[in-house]
C-alpha cells in the first residue's frame, strides 16, 4: 500500500525523525493561510509539493500546461495560485504514465536552506532475507543510476532482525555519509528512527531522497528528511488497521479496487485480450502466452484457489468494464477447483453479461469431461482450447483475424 | 526414490481442523498420505474424520505418534509462530501452505531457524507430492494441497514458485507416460525456507532424479542463483519456465515475491541466465515437458 509524502513525513516524525515544518490542504484558502503561518514562523522561502503516490513531480507538467507540480515561492499570495492551478488538475510526471494522476492535496512546507543532499532507504534484501539499509552522498538524483555508474557510492548495511539497527551501526552508516561533530549523533539518531519506522510500520521501502544536511535560521546545520517515500507491506496492514485507514483509493484503479471487493487479484494493463485464470504464476503465464503468440493481454487476473460461481461472475463483469477488451481467454487447471464448477460459472455469466465477444476457454484438470460438456451443452458460442498454447492462438486468432 | 519425503513419511497437520486443513487431510489421506496427527491447541483429545488423533501441541503429536513432517494450514496472523513450534519441537520438515504471512513475520522466523536441523519450506506454496505406485499415483505423500491424481511415479524432479504452472508441469510428463521422483512448490514469497538451489542440490544428489524442471518467476534472483550452480556443478539435464515477461514494473502480480523492483529481478535476466548456464528453456508453459524431454 503507498503512502503520500505528508503521511510518510507524519509518521517519521512521530519516530523522532526531523522534518520540515508544513501540512497538508485540499483548497487554495487553506494553502495560503498555512503558507503565511510558516513565513511568520521565519520561513524564508516555502515549497508547495502535489501529493501523488508518484515520483517525478518536480519535473511533471499539468494537462492544463503548468509546469512543475512542486513549486518554490517567497510569498502566500504565489502560493495561493499555485494551489489554484494545481488541485483538482492532472499531473503528468515520467512515473505516472500519460494518464497522469489528479492532484487533491497539496503539502505546503518550509523549503530549507539545503547545504547538501543525501540518500537513505530502507528495504528487504531478498538475498539475505534480511532488512537492509542503504545509504549514499548522491542524494536528490535517480539512485538507480548512481547503483549503475557510481556503485560504490552506495553503503549497505544489513540488519539482524533479532537486534534491530544497532547504534554502533548506525554511526558507521552516518560517518560513511560524512556526518561529523554534532551531525553524527543526529545522524545515527534519525537513522534509527528511519529504521524503526520501517520495522515498527511494516514497510516494504522506506526513502529519503533527499535526506538534507540543512543551515537553520540561526545558522546551525541540522539534519532534515525532505521528501519519503513510503509503502506498507500489504500482508502486514492487517496488524496496522490506523495505516490501512490512510489509504487513498482516489489513486488506485476503479476495476482493481471493486476486484479486491470480491477477493479477486485484478491488475490492469492496456492490451485487449482480457483472461480469467487460476493461480498467480499460471495467470502470468497466460498474459505471457498470449504476447508470444502476438497478442496484447489486458490484465491479470487470478482468481485463486476455490473460485464459486459468484466470483466468476464477478470476474466477468469486472474484465467487461474495460473498454479495450475484444476477447477473453479463461485458463484454469482445476486441481481441487471442480472444471465444472468453473464451466457452469462461465456460462452463468455469459448469459447474465450478454457477452459477444469471443471468449476461448481451456479447462484442465479435475472433472475436466463434465467440464467441457457443460460449454459444449450450453448453446453458447464458446471456442475450446486443448493447451495453454492452442487456446491462446486462439483467442488471438479471433481478435486479431489479419 | 525421492527427496524430502516418502510414501512412509509420517506427517502431522497444523490447523487440521480449519476448513481448509480439513479438507486437505482427507485428500491427502484419500491418496493415501500416512497423516497420522492433526495440531490445534485446546482441542486435543479429539479425533479427526475417526481416524487422525488431535494434539494440543506439536511435541506432544510427535512423541505419540512418531510424525516427522508437518503441513502449516494455519492462518497468516499465526503462522510463522506454527512454524517455529515445529522446528522448536525438532521436526525433520515444515511444509507451510498459508498465503498472507507478513514478510517481516517471515524474516523473524528465518533468522531464528538457521543452524537448526528443521527444514522449512514456503511460505505461499502448495506443498511437496512424493508420487506412489498405486492407482493415480496413490500412496504417495502429498503435504499440501496439489492434487494427488495428475502425478506418476518417476524420475523427474520438479521445483517451482508457482502451483498452478506446477500442475501443468507435472500433468505434461504424466501425460507422455514420464513419472516424477518428488514435485516441490517453493512459494511465491519473498522470504521463504528453501529455494530453487537447495531443492536442485537434493535432486542432483538423488540416484533416482534423472532430470530437474525448474519453474521460476519475476522478483528476487533465486532463479539465477540456481543456474550459475546449475552450470558448474549439476550432474543432470534441466529445463525450466519463467513466468512474468509480460508484467508491468513495480506492481505485485499475486506472488508477494513476483514483483520487479528497481529493474531489478525481470523475467529477462532470468531466461538470460537459464540460456547462459545451458538450462533449456520453455518459451511458453506448453513446453516445458518438450524441453526437458528434448535434454535427455
Amino acid at each position: 500500500m503507498n503512502l503520500q509524502e505528508f503521511q510518510a513525513k507524519q509518521l517519521l516524525r512521530q519516530y523522532g525523525v526531523a522534518i520540515p515544518e508544513g501540512e497538508v490542504c485540499g483548497n487554495p484558502a487553506d494553502a495560503r493561510r498555512i503558507a503565511e503561518g510558516l513565513f511568520a514562523a521565519g520561513a524564508k522561502i516555502v515549497a508547495v509539493k502535489s501529493q501523488i503516490h508518484a515520483g517525478g513531480r518536480g519535473k511533471g507538467t499539468f494537462k492544463s500546461g503548468f509546469q512543475g507540480g512542486v513549486k518554490i515561492r517567497k510569498t502566500a499570495a504565489e502560493v495561493y495560485a499555485d494551489a489554484e492551478a494545481m488541485l483538482g488538475n492532472v499531473l503528468v510526471t515520467k512515473q505516472t504514465g500519460p494518464e497522469g494522476r489528479t492532484v487533491r492535496k497539496l503539502l505546503i512546507t518550509v523549503a530549507p536552506n539545503i547545504q547538501k543532499e543525501l540518500y537513505l532507504a530502507v528495504l528487504l534484501d531478498r538475498a539475505t532475507s534480511r532488512p537492509v539499509m542503504m545509504a549514499s552522498t548522491e542524494g536528490g538524483v535517480d539512485i538507480e543510476e548512481v547503483a549503475a555508474k557510481t556503485p560504490e557510492k552506495i553503503i549497505k548495511e544489513t540488519i539482524d532482525p533479532a537486534l534491530g539497527l544497532m547504534p554502533y551501526q548506525a554511526r558507521k552508516v552516518a560517518a560513511a555519509l560524512g556526518l561529523r561533530g554534532d551531525l553524527l549523533g543526529q545522524g545515527a539518531k534519525l537513522l534509527a528512527g528511519v529504521y524503526r519506522t520501517w520495522w515498527e510500520c511494516d514497510a516494504s521501502l522506506l526513502e529519503i531522497n533527499p535526506l538534507c544536511v540543512i543551515l537553520t535560521n540561526e545558522n546551525k546545520t541540522a539534519l532534515q528528511a525532505v521528501d519519503a517515500k513510503l509503502v506498507l507491506e500489504d500482508n502486514a496492514l492487517y496488524r496496522h488497521p490506523d495505516l490501512q485507514a490512510m489509504r487513498d483509493l482516489g489513486e488506485e484503479a476503479p476495476l482493481e479496487i471493486e476486484a479486491s471487493k470480491h477477493s479477486l487479484n485484478y491488475i490492469k494493463l492496456d492490451g485487449n485480450i482480457a483472461c480469467l485464470v487460476n493461480g498467480a504464476g499460471l495467470a502470468m503465464a497466460t498474459m505471457d502466452i498470449i504476447q508470444h503468440f502476438g497478442g496484447r493481454p489486458a490484465n491479470f487476473l487470478d482468481v485463486g484457489g476455490g473460485a464459486s460461481q459468484e466470483q466468476v461472475a464477478a470476474a466477468f463483469k469486472i474484465i467487461l468494464q474495460d473498454p479495450n477488451v475484444k476477447g477473453i481467454l479463461v485458463n484454469i487447471f482445476g486441481g481441487i477447483m471442480d472444471c465444472n464448477v468453473i464451466a457452469t460459472g462461465i456460462v452463468a455469466a455469459v448469459k447474465e453479461t450478454g457477452l459477444k465477444l469471443p471468449l476461448v476457454v481451456r479447462l484442465e484438470g479435475n472433472n475436466v469431461t463434465a467440464g467441457k460438456t457443460t460449454l459444449a451443452q450450453s448453446g453458447l458460442t464458446i471456442i475450446g482450447g486443448d493447451s495453454m498454447a492452442d487456446a491462446a492462438q486462439k483467442v488471438v486468432k479471433a481478435v486479431c483475424p489479419a | 526414490m525421492s527427496i524430502l519425503v516418502t510414501p512412509q513419511t509420517r506427517v502431522l497437520v497444523q490447523g487440521i481442523t480449519g476448513a481448509f486443513g480439513a479438507r486437505h487431510t482427507q485428500l491427502s489421506l484419500a491418496y493415501g498420505s500416512q497423516v497420522v496427527a492433526g495440531v490445534t491447541p485446546g482441542k486435543g483429545g479429539q479425533v479427526f474424520d475417526g481416524k487422525v488423533p488431535i494434539f494440543d501441541t506439536v511435541a506432544e503429536a510427535m512423541k505419540r505418534t512418531g510424525a516427522t513432517a508437518s503441513a502449516v494450514f494455519v492462518p497468516p496472523a499465526f503462522a510463522a509462530d506454527a512454524i517455529l513450534e515445529g522446528v522448536d519441537a525438532g521436526l525433520d520438515l515444515v511444509v507451510c501452505i498459508t498465503e498472507g504471512i507478513p514478510v517481516n513475520d517471515m524474516v523473524k522466523v528465518k533468522r531464528a531457524i538457521a543452524g537448526r536441523k528443521t527444514r522449512l519450506i514456503g511460505p505461499n506454496c502448495p506443498g511437496i507430492v512424493t508420487p506412489g505406485t498405486g492407482k493415480d499415483s496413490h500412496g504417495g505423500c502429498r503435504i499440501g494441497i496439489a492434487p494427488g491424481y495428475i502425478h506418476k511415479q518417476g524420475h523427474i524432479g520438479v521445483v517451482s514458485r508457482s502451483g498452478t504452472l506446477t500442475y501443468e508441469a507435472v500433468w505434461q510428463l504424466t501425460c507422455r507416460g514420464i513419472g516424477q521422483s518428488t514435485c516441490v512448490g517453493i512459494g511465491g514469497d519473498p522470504v521463504n525456507g528453501t529455494s530453487h538451489l537447495d531443492v536442485i542440490k537434493l535432486f542432483n544428489d538423488d540416484p533416482d532424479t534423472h532430470g530437474i524442471i525448474m519453474i521460476g518467476e519475476i522478483g528476487g534472483a533465486a532463479e539465477e542463483e540456481a543456474a550459475e550452480w546449475v552450470q558448474q556443478h549439476c550432474k543432470k539435464p534441466v529445463a525450466g519456465f519463467i513466468a512474468g515477461a509480460t508484467a508491468p514494473p513495480g506492481r505485485r502480480m499475486g506472488h508477494a515475491g513476483a514483483i520487479v523492483s528497481g529493474g531489478k529481478g525481470t523475467a529477462a535476466a532470468k531466461i538470460a541466465a537459464f540460456k547462459a548456464a545451458g538450462i533449456a528453456v520453455a518459451t511458453t508453459p506448453s513446453d516445458m515437458a518438450e524441453a526437458l524431454l528434448r535434454r535427455m
